[in-house]
């Protein structure tokens, strides 16, 4: 296994301002994540607002810089990175962001954002050359070049701008994507589509895949390891099957029992869900487990110290003390557990 | 029809536009159901299928370049189009509540969330102490499950779901007949959906009040409607009761929608609808679906299909269903 990207221990810490004053939170407690390229994997992350799911995607693409801790990629930080390295980094990861609208300049063809890329790592020799890759990479990801290629944004739809935003990604063939929620701007019938387009990214382009979400169903439909944050720390992580359809970490079993199924038969299970969310994220619950102050379960010990990953199965941790007595994994290897 | 319990409200050929340089934009086109009484109905679709515009119009809400092309709106007998705009004021959160997408937006950042609450009170007439006051909006928020000193706090300093909780305690103030959700929960995450609609819920029981909930998440439509409307580029191509249009869809848009949609029972291929909603400003000829249909055949794009009950309790909008004699 050759790890390209890694989190090692990775704290954020926002806030706290010139003197101090300002309130500091938490966004992402000791983080460790290997995502390697073979085999390709997708990775799902899935977390609510405030989980720290995108503070991790900002981390992983070395747009901020950890608190705490390091991302490596391919054995070196960003700051140790020449020049050349971190021009290849750029290429290697790619990324496809939330909102399709955002990600375009009103003024400029569409082609522009695939011809950009084509120019600044020098991919074509020949304008023919170049407009035959734009061909190929929105080819790979459904859309018809005649259709798309001379528009306006505007002239598109949500699902097709984010689906050129996948074509993009594909054109300088990266190593590695993160996806960081890029389906939930997009209707129903359309999500399918760009789910798809990113599967034929992972399974016939070898990309590997770190699929950002707040959606359970997508990233179970298109994952093979999942990895549940809750205010910044890993609740549960593991096979994606094992995780979603016998959830361990009560946050997690809360979670999945929330999610409206579209089958009326299948009704939503005994509600009695205590709402106080105000204690997640901040310092203040420093030494406890984030999910303490929501938890049915709480024991005594829950809020003095953080509970470790509890190896649950072959393929699943999770860090819950409802589950002590199994061995504990090392933060830092947790992905050691994933299916492959 | 048939008739289960009393029609509250009635919506006959309802046609909303919007005009533009480039002509109008029928963003609703002959829109027609009703809502019986104490009944959770839902409106589902894409964007721009005209769902919320069509919750709009029902409280008289369009703004220009918008306009109530034609049609009729009757709330218990009452022709809502044809109210003065003073007694529309009246009906307004008094009859019909509407609990706003991104409603907890909507509150005033300055003013403390109770208060915000009486001066809706106050601007439909209502008279009492402050102590009255006080006392009626902390009940209202102990039913909408928030605490009764909530009231005394500004909008930032609660949360999205709380904030949404207020928008409904406001809604139910005046224990309105008929209130319309529109996308409550859109900005919430599921475990905060779940409780807010719980809560929805539990005050349409109380109430009696028939709901609208109106939303592009079948999920969500799934565990809380009663019957389902099925919109499509302005039209409604099926109204059934919610078990049916998930056991046995009739419209192919819907039955495709179904198909496409990710659960956590099956993993399957992804298959979205191939094509385009139409351009609204210029939709085909016939059934506005016949571009996307697989089932398309020569009637379908010339001759516009009407909603017609096919058996009981289901209608459709489609020329695969033999017209009623």
């Amino acid at each position: 296994m050759t790890a390209v990207l890694e989190a090692r221990h990775v704290t954020k810490i926002y806030g706290g301002g010139f003197f101090g004053r300002r309130r500091r939170t938490r966004a992402l407690h000791d983080f460790s994540l290997r995502v390697d390229t073979d085999p390709p994997s997708i990775t799902a992350i899935v977390g609510e607002s405030g989980s720290g799911k995108t503070t991790l995607a900002h981390l992983l693409l070395g747009l901020i810089a950890p608190t705490l801790g390091e991302v490596v990629y391919q054995g070196k930080t960003f700051r140790a990175m020449s020049g050349e390295e971190r021009r290849a980094f750029r290429r290697d990861v790619q990324v496809i962001f939330q909102d399709p609208y955002d990600a375009y300049n009103p003024f400029y063809k569409v082609d522009h954002v695939l011809a950009k890329p084509i120019a600044n790592f020098q991919l074509a020799t020949s304008r023919r050359d170049s407009v035959k890759l734009m061909e190929e990479a929105l080819e790979a990801v459904g859309l018809r070049p005649a259709d798309t290629l001379g528009r306006y944004p505007h002239q598109l739809s949500g699902g097709q701008r984010q689906r050129i935003m996948v074509a993009r990604a594909l054109l300088v063939k990266p190593r590695l994507i993160i996806a960081d929620e890029p389906v939930s701007m997009v209707d129903a019938s359309l999500r399918a589509t760009i789910l798809g387009s990113l599967r034929t990214l992972n399974q016939d382009f070898g990309i590997s895949i770190v699929y950002i979400t707040h959606d359970v169903t997508t990233a179970y439909q298109i994952s093979q390891n999942i990895i549940v944050l809750y205010g910044g720390s890993v609740s549960e992580a593991g096979d994606v099957e094992l995780v979603i359809q016998q959830p361990k970490h009560p946050y997690t079993q809360l979670l999945i029992g929330s999610i409206p199924s579209p089958n009326p038969r299948h009704h939503w299970k005994s509600r009695a869900v205590p709402f106080d969310t105000s204690a997640v994220g901040s310092l203040s619950s420093n030494g406890s487990c984030k999910f303490v102050a929501r938890c049915p379960f709480a024991m005594p010990r829950c809020s003095q110290l953080h509970p470790p990953l509890f190896q649950t199965d072959e393929h699943r941790v999770v860090a819950c003390y409802l589950h002590d007595g199994v061995p504990i994994t090392d933060a830092r290897v947790m992905d050691e557990v994933f299916v492959r | 029809m048939t008739i289960k319990s009393r029609d509250l409200l009635e919506v006959k050929d309802l046609r909303v536009y919007f005009h533009t340089r480039h002509g109008p934009v029928k963003a609703v086109d002959g829109v027609s159901f009703r809502l019986h009484e104490g009944e959770r109905f839902g409106l589902v679709g894409e964007s721009g299928s005209g769902k919320s515009t069509t919750g709009l119009a029902i409280l008289r809400l369009i703004k220009p370049p918008g306009k109530i092309e034609g049609g009729e709106i009757r709330l218990a007998g009452v022709d809502v189009l044809g109210l003065s705009e003073p007694a529309m004021r009246k009906t307004r959160l008094g009859d019909l509540a509407l609990v706003a997408q991104g409603a907890m937006n909507s509150l005033n950042p300055v003013m403390r969330v109770g208060d915000q609450i009486v001066d809706a009170l106050q601007d439909h007439g209502v008279q009492a102490s402050r102590k009255q006051f006080a006392d009626r909006i902390g009940q209202l928020f102990e039913r909408v499950g928030l605490r009764r000193h909530d009231a005394n706090r500004f909008p930032h300093e609660l949360s999205g779901g709380m904030k949404q909780r207020v928008c409904i305690a406001l809604a139910i103030s005046l224990r309105p007949k008929v209130i319309v959700a529109d996308e409550p929960t859109s900005a919430l995450d599921v475990v905060v959906q779940r409780q807010v609609m719980d809560t929805l819920t539990d005050v349409q029981t109380d109430l009696g009040a028939a709901v609208i909930l109106i939303g592009h998440d079948m999920g969500l439509m799934a565990q809380f409607v009663q019957r389902l409307g099925v919109m499509y580029a302005g039209e409604l191509v099926e109204i059934s009761p919610m078990d049916d249009v998930y056991a046995e869809p009739l419209h192919p848009y819907t039955r495709l929608l179904i198909a496409c949609l990710p659960s956590l029972e099956q993993k399957g291929v992804f298959a979205g609808i191939p094509g385009l909603p139409p351009s609204l400003l210029s939709p085909p000829a016939g059934c506005p679906f016949n571009p996307r249909c697989p089932h398309v055949m020569d009637r379908c794009r010339v001759e516009r299909p009407v909603l017609q009950e096919v058996a009981p309790d289901r209608w459709v909008a489609c020329h695969l269903y033999p017209r009623a004699a």
